[in-house]
């Protein structure tokens, strides 16, 4: 058999339409596309893209179902795994993980395990009425799980189909967590987040939102109601700044409330939604991974005549999806590497009208294994802009910590867990995800919510002991 | 979804409601807010909570029509539901016996002193409360601050009800009349709650001001709060509302209540033309 050395390339909105637009950029695999594509894959027998996978889908087992095109059988083959498989399809990143394992791409492009994971969820939602998993009796047993995004849904879904019942605690008014506020609508459309919470709701799992769980009910208050396990997986929600001058004025923005105005609130349909967002003529990105590249594109979209990166690294070092890289620089969003910002130049009435940076060298490298920037003395330069968009991170969110004493943080105030079982020093609460980790993947959140489900499964069925 | 229980008109432009939302009444303190989502369109706004009922799990919040989300709030009546009201959100006032505090407030930021000087009071200081608006009709809940008052001053700007003047100015009064006073907590609009701090910096009278920015999550997350607070950066959903008054930069606060003024004219502009179901006609 003639092995075909490249993917099939996935049909996308062509960049100048789509700067125009906040609809998906990469419009997914017809049938025949996804059969040629499925077809590269060498079937092996010890696949190492299944160990590659933080979830271990079984990826030759669903991708040789849509060969025998049983897409049924595709898709229950990937949600014994993945129960948020459409969101993953899109979001994962891929090319690190099973891709990066690929046999094939030792010697060509690896089979696009994505983009066939993208298509078997979408023919299940275009077919709707997905099929349900057989529940067990239940066990009578309450889970609470605090947070929405991909940790907690994915332990809720666990939880659910082991029998328990579950009821999720959002702090906002839509579920979801960062795949609905920070993910934008053209990477991730949120009728596709809304479609897979209906199927973990589907599953017997009680979603609450409005409930800031800290205030309105503290953990103890919880196990009082009668919840007998409770999973933390509240994401790492506090914006970082860079603590240079000039930050508060009028126009600079975290990413996350950028973000959070354009997704959740939908600000760029302001006025028909209530809530604004300040569209700049010219914004400064500042930050190099991918809430950085969304909050670029998202700008361009708004209608920004310039949108420009500023990294302090070089591309290599770019946190950031290749592929965000890429369609971010398609749409026309400049960047400027090796650049750090050192203040921000605002006018009498508290305006942003500019931002001063100054150009960086890489030296030796640092404890991340990356060289680390270094300032050339004197290169200082101003760019004229009336936003700028902090996106170098997020922090631990002190709510719900700080209202639960007995929960041991570690020193930058996320909560320490168990690595196998995400087991906190909190009598039976466990916590995964960003939380846990800091800021890191959706599927990574994910596994790690499995991870605890498991753990918390057991604790319910042998007693109280093991958990503690 | 929350249910408008009673809806009062207090004065001019201001509304007042009673939400049933039991399970915030029974965790809310004075010197706490909710976030209010009026519908899928609705913008997410802070309001604080004015009163609480924990028997008949009722919160009371009182709002100026001041913008798009608050004029449509102020069409709502009682029967109609709020899609969202979340919280208690924010740390309560710090309340200790004190000997004599002074609880002040200006316009719509009066209906809040109220929780906070009962507190106060119940807890054995004695409490002189100052409360001020334009002109006599936009002077709100005097009976009420009166229940739970051992003084209560009055003013109005135009000198149509109680003392002409500001309430910086009934409070500058009585601090220069020596009385011996433990603290000042200030809600209102931010002018006015700087124009007390002016009054009270010069004695080092320790000043509580309750902060009013715009918010979006109002959980930490998104950071659009923030506010310079002895130089420091601080976030107002979380670490206040309540900061020490004679550490606020309020020139900051002032210029970051303004971002949007213009977005807010465009708004009420396209609301003239929009529907009561909130289609574009």
């Amino acid at each position: 058999m003639k092995i075909i050395p490249k993917k099939v390339e996935m049909p996308r909105q062509a960049p100048e339409e789509r700067v125009t637009n906040f609809d998906e950029v990469a419009l997914g695999y017809s049938e025949e596309q996804a059969q040629q594509e499925a077809g590269r894959c060498l079937q092996c027998k010890k696949a190492p893209c299944i160990s590659a996978c933080p979830v271990e889908i079984d990826i030759p087992g669903f991708i040789a179902r849509i060969i025998d095109r049983d897409y049924q059988g595709a898709i229950r083959k990937i949600k014994e795994k993945n129960l948020l498989p459409a969101m993953c399809g899109r979001v994962c990143p891929q090319e690190g993980l099973c891709e990066k394992a690929c046999t094939l791409g030792k010697k060509y492009e690896p089979v696009a395990i994505g983009r066939l994971e993208r298509f078997a969820a979408d023919w299940e939602l275009q077919k709707g009425n997905p099929e349900k998993p057989r529940l067990p009796p239940s066990t009578g047993k309450c889970v609470a799980v605090i947070g929405s995004g991909p940790a907690g849904l994915s332990c809720a879904g666990d939880l659910a189909r082991l029998g328990h019942k579950v009821t999720i605690f959002e702090a906002l008014h839509t579920p979801g967590g960062v795949l609905v506020y920070g993910i934008p609508e053209f990477r991730l459309p949120k009728a596709i987040v809304r479609w897979e919470i209906e199927y973990i709701r589907s599953l017997g799992v009680e979603v609450k939102t409005g409930y800031v769980i800290g205030k309105i009910y503290t953990l103890d208050e919880l196990f009082c109601q009668g919840y007998d396990g409770i999973f933390i997986g509240i994401g790492a929600g506090l914006p970082k700044f860079m603590d240079i001058p000039g930050e508060n004025l009028n126009g600079v923005y975290s990413a996350n409330e950028f973000l959070t105005r354009t997704n959740l609130m939908k600000a760029y349909l302001f006025p028909e939604y209530d809530t604004p967002i300040k569209i700049g003529r010219r914004v400064a990105v500042i930050g190099g991974g991918n809430v950085a590249m969304d909050a670029s594109r998202t700008a361009l979209r708004l209608g920004a005549e310039r949108v420009s990166n500023i990294y302090r690294r070089s591309r290599k070092e770019m946190p950031a999806r290749v592929e965000e890289v890429e369609n971010a620089r398609d749409e026309g969003v400049e960047f400027n590497f090796l650049t750090n910002p050192v203040q921000i130049l605002g006018n009498s009435e508290g305006w942003v009208m500019g931002i001063e940076s100054i150009r960086m060298e890489l030296g030796e490298p640092d404890e991340s294994g990356r060289q680390r920037p270094v300032p050339i003395r004197g290169s200082e330069f101003t760019i004229e802009v009336d936003v700028v968009v902090m996106a170098i991170g997020a922090g631990a969110n002190p709510l719900l910590p700080s209202a639960t004493p007995d929960l041991k943080l570690n020193r930058w105030s996320y909560i320490i867990a168990d690595e196998t079982t995400g087991k906190t020093s909190k009598e039976a609460v466990w916590a995964g995800g960003d939380i846990v980790s800091g800021a890191a993947t959706v599927i990574s959140a994910m596994a790690s919510g499995r991870r605890s489900a498991r753990a918390i499964h057991q604790y319910l069925m042998e007693g109280s002991k093991s958990g503690s | 979804m929350y249910k408008i229980l009673n809806k009062q008109n207090p004065a001019p432009d201001v509304k007042e409601f009673m939400i049933s939302c039991p399970e915030i009444a029974r965790k809310a303190q004075p010197g706490q807010f909710v976030v209010v989502r009026i519908d899928e369109r609705g913008e997410r706004i802070p309001l604080t909570i004015a009163d609480y009922d924990r028997d008949k799990g009722t919160i009371t919040i009182v709002v100026q029509e001041a913008g798009q989300t608050t004029y449509r709030l102020g069409r709502l009546n009682s029967g109609d539901t709020l899609t969202d009201v979340i919280g208690p959100l924010g740390i309560p006032t710090h309340m200790e016996s004190m000997g004599t505090v002074v609880c002040a407030g200006g316009g719509v930021g009066i209906a809040p002193v109220y929780p906070v000087a009962r507190g106060f009071r119940q807890i054995g200081n004695r409490v002189i409360s100052i409360i001020g608006a334009r002109t006599k009709e936009l002077v709100i809940w005097e009976k009420k601050i009166k229940s739970v008052s051992d003084e209560l001053y009055v003013t109005t700007d135009d000198g149509s009800y109680g003392q002409k003047g500001f309430v910086s100015d009934e409070l500058q009064r009585i601090v220069k009349g020596g009385r011996e006073i433990g603290l000042v907590f200030a809600v209102g609009p931010t002018l006015m709650m700087r124009a007390v701090c002016e009054v009270t910096k010069p004695y080092k009278l320790r000043t509580m001001v309750s902060l009013n920015p715009i918010m979006v999550d109002a959980t930490g997350m998104c950071g659009a709060c923030r506010v310079s607070v002895g130089g420091k950066t601080r976030f107002v959903c979380v670490d206040g509302p309540d900061f020490d008054g004679h550490q606020v930069d309020f020139d900051q606060l002032l210029s970051r209540q303004r971002i949007y003024l213009e977005e807010e004219k465009k708004a009420s502009k396209s609301y003239d033309s929009v529907s009561e179901h909130g289609k574009v006609k």
